[in-house]
């Protein structure tokens, strides 16, 4: 049997923008989500696909320690080649797979995964593999489609299917209008062939001396290529894009309070994959509440309340009297006396003061409303002022006692004097 | 002697604690508001108080037939048909304040301070006019009426309403001593005192200014109640300290009642009155607040400028602050933050409400 590999799109600086303040630390693809990094999530799920040997990891990030020492981790935990190819530039979802054919084709695959970073769930990637080869005659590609509400739709790429083939006849990434109701998830898996097309729509950018645009309204450079909007379209006229859905959990991971929302799937999905991963109540021990993720290095006092949907990282000190809910602690962050941390992040180093009160403002999915998907809202509403959001300190802020900080940024190293309410702080 | 107190109206400045009790029955610092001027009276001698109300309260008769027993004096509750202002229910009284040609006291019942009743009596004496008013230095005289008067002899030459500049800082503090003759000058309508009486008197040089020393405050609304159990507290502290509460989590002047538990790792003060009966659980901190009999503080909690009533509850982590008052019996959930904001009696709190806010 010829090998399979993975694809995973990590993106660039200048990606994540809106992951800022945490994208400032760290890339973003690195940021532990239910106490692992994301892509961790991605590789692990690859890792149980029988046959994939090799994962790539496509982005323009300068390498750093960071990334090399978590390519060395994930190698060494499972036992899978992983490798980091750096792009020159931003080159665009396909670009960068076109920019480094020869190392994807290398060993001649049967398929390839293609996974965007930001992405999070569980992800049925042997089942799509086997609908692949039912479905495919070799020369094709099946995204991962999911089913959201009219109106959100229009946030993600969206397609039309022939129910009967599973073809995908037409795809619009991000329309303006209402087109359909099934989106795609970001997670394909592609025959080899898919390069030749790749490579067709190249040259015809090339012959056009095409200079496109960007989903941000920036234009693009000739090299950049994006699947979502020049190679989907184009393969859905050609017969050669099919759809495999999931119900399963999936979301985006634009914006740092999406990060809670995959924190808390991911831990309901350790139930399953690692149950040992999931704190248990016991004598002397923290008061835990539902779904709880605390690294060993941490030191949790016996007199705090965690949880539900809290992960704690590496290093961490939790004193006397602590609440947290719904929130991810960082690094090395310190939680002093009585301090109660709700719908936060706590950044790498930081300290919050006793008594003092960190929340945010969670912003879940509709609750009430079929196929509803988190909705990343943008950091400031039509009248100017702070949509409330979860709440982020940076790495190494300091909270003093007594204060409250509510659905606020606080960017790195900053010492807060008081209490801050919807701000961003500079 | 006599003092009449002018209790006046429902008390709606400190609601919502005055749905469940009259004002005058509101403990400040641990004691029924009302107290406090009357055992100041009676120490300086007055063996009858008569409390002017505006509306039937049967709660405040049934405490002051205990009161009478307890202090061994008259208290006599003038109920005015139609509110009369502050020198109508005098005239109410006339009948009872006229048995004898002794001077009476008249208070305004939502002034707290060390009452000096007895140099007030001594000073009256010493001018043998009509009538003496009490005055205190304020810091922003603009916001009151302010008083001029001879610094020597302390004869009143005018009042000023809201001046707009500076022309004295001493306003007056709602504590008079009058003769029975000044009675004459009030018909039985509703009259203010301060307006229409008093320009009177001092045109005719029959009113004279007592300067008062050490704290003032009125209490009438609760972020003053707040101020002036801080002012309270401080000058228990200057005559009695030991009457203050001190231990390992207690800090600056805190009141707390032999009955009332407090759990470990707390920090509590400064300016804090805990009543009778409180429970409070392992580390809370309160700060510049008052517990009301009964109440439950649960663990962690953090409590700064509030009023928590009569055998209410805050939940773990809560976080009170703004000048929050919460009515007789309510609940906050756990871990809710609640600023500014008032809350009826028998509410459960089940949400956070982060700005001022009124829950009825």
């Amino acid at each position: 049997m010829r090998p399979l590999k993975a694809i995973i799109l990590i993106g660039g600086r200048q990606k994540g923008t809106r992951f800022r303040p945490l994208s400032l630390e760290l890339p973003k693809p690195l940021f532990p989500v239910a106490g692992f990094p994301m892509i961790y999530h991605h590789i692990e799920a690859c890792s149980k696909v029988p046959g994939l040997r090799e994962i790539l990891l496509i982005g323009n990030y300068q390498p750093s320690e960071s990334i090399r020492q978590f390519i060395n981790n994930t190698q060494r935990e499972f036992k899978i080649q992983v490798r980091y190819l750096q792009e020159y530039t931003g080159l665009g979802t396909a670009g960068g797979i076109y920019h480094f054919r020869d190392q994807i084709l290398a060993g001649n695959p049967e398929a390839f995964f293609v996974l965007n970073g930001d992405i999070c769930g569980d992800l049925p990637l042997a089942e799509m593999y086997s609908f692949h080869v039912e479905r495919s005659d070799g020369s094709q590609m099946t995204l991962l489609g999911a089913e959201a509400t009219m109106q959100e739709s229009l946030n993600y790429g969206c397609l039309v299917e022939n129910a009967a083939t599973h073809h995908v006849v037409h795809y619009v990434e991000k329309p303006s209008t209402f087109v359909s109701t099934k989106i795609n998830c970001g997670a394909y898996i592609c025959s080899p062939a898919i390069l030749r097309d790749i490579a067709a729509v190249r040259r015809h950018h090339q012959d056009e001396n095409f200079s496109g645009v960007n989903g941000d309204g920036s234009l693009r450079s000739i090299e950049s290529i994006s699947l979502e909007r020049d190679v989907f379209p184009e393969l859905a006229s050609l017969d050669k894009l099919l759809v495999f859905y999931t119900e399963g959990f999936w979301s985006q991971i634009k914006s740092p309070g999406s990060t809670l929302y995959a924190n808390r799937h991911y831990l309901k999905l350790y139930h399953k994959t690692h149950p040992n991963r999931l704190v248990k109540n016991g004598d002397g021990q923290a008061t835990i509440i539902g779904d709880v993720y605390i690294h060993p290095t941490a030191e949790v006092h016996p007199s705090a309340t965690i949880g539900p949907n809290v992960s704690i990282a590496q290093g961490v000190t939790v004193s006397p009297g602590v609440r947290i809910r719904e929130s991810i602690i960082l690094d090395n962050a310190t939680l002093q006396d009585h301090c109660c941390i709700l719908y936060s992040i706590v950044g790498w180093n930081s300290v919050v003061g006793p008594w003092s009160r960190v929340e945010g403002t969670p912003c879940d999915p509709n609750p009430n409303k079929p196929f509803a998907k988190l909705q990343s809202m943008p950091l400031f509403n039509n009248a100017g002022k702070l949509n409330p959001s979860i709440t982020i300190l940076g790495s190494d802020v300091q909270v003093p006692g007594e204060v409250i900080v509510l659905n606020s940024i606080v960017l790195p190293h900053k010492d807060l004097a008081g209490s801050f309410r919807n701000q961003i702080i500079l | 002697m006599k003092a009449l107190i002018l209790v006046g109206g429902y008390g709606t400045r400190l609601r919502p604690l005055t749905l469940s009790k009259p004002k005058p029955l509101v403990e400040f610092c641990n004691k029924p508001m009302m107290l406090h001027q009357v055992e100041a009276l009676v120490k300086a001698g007055v063996t009858h108080v008569i409390l002017a109300v505006s509306y039937r309260a049967e709660l405040l008769e049934k405490a002051m037939r205990k009161q009478e027993d307890k202090l061994g004096i008259k208290i006599t509750v003038s109920i005015e048909e139609t509110p009369l202002g502050t020198a109508g229910p005098l005239a109410l009284a006339r009948e009872l304040l006229t048995t004898d040609s002794d001077p009476f006291f008249v208070l305004n019942s939502d002034v707290i301070c060390d009452f000096p009743f007895e140099e007030m009596l001594e000073f009256h004496r010493g001018h043998g006019r009509q009538g003496t008013i009490v005055v205190t230095k304020v810091e922003e005289p603009s916001k009151y009426g302010v008083v001029i008067y001879n610094g020597e002899s302390g004869k009143i030459q005018e009042f000023v309403e809201k001046p707009t500049e500076f022309v004295s800082n001493k306003i007056n503090a709602g504590l008079y001593i009058f003769s029975p003759q000044m009675l004459d000058r009030i018909e039985l309508k509703p009259t203010s005192l301060e307006k229409e009486v008093f320009p009177h008197m001092a045109k005719e040089e029959d009113l004279y200014a007592f300067d008062l020393k050490g704290f003032w405050m009125d209490i009438g609304q609760p972020k003053d109640f707040l101020t002036g159990m801080g002012m309270f507290l401080k000058a228990i502290q200057q005559k009695n300290g030991a009457k203050l509460c001190h231990g390992p989590s207690i800090v600056g002047n805190v009141l707390v009642d032999p009955t009332a538990k407090i759990g470990a790792d707390c920090r509590i003060g400064p300016n804090v009155t805990i009543g009778p009966g409180v429970v409070i659980d392992d580390g809370v901190c309160i700060k510049r607040s008052v517990i009301l009999q009964d109440a439950h503080i649960r663990s962690h909690a953090w409590l700064h400028s509030c009023i928590i009533g009569w055998r209410s509850t805050v939940g773990q982590w809560a976080r009170m602050e703004g000048v929050t008052v919460l009515g007789e019996d309510v609940e906050i959930k756990d871990e809710l933050f609640v600023n500014g904001v008032k809350v009826l009696p028998h509410k459960s709190v089940t949400v956070s409400v982060p700005l001022p806010e009124i829950i009825m």
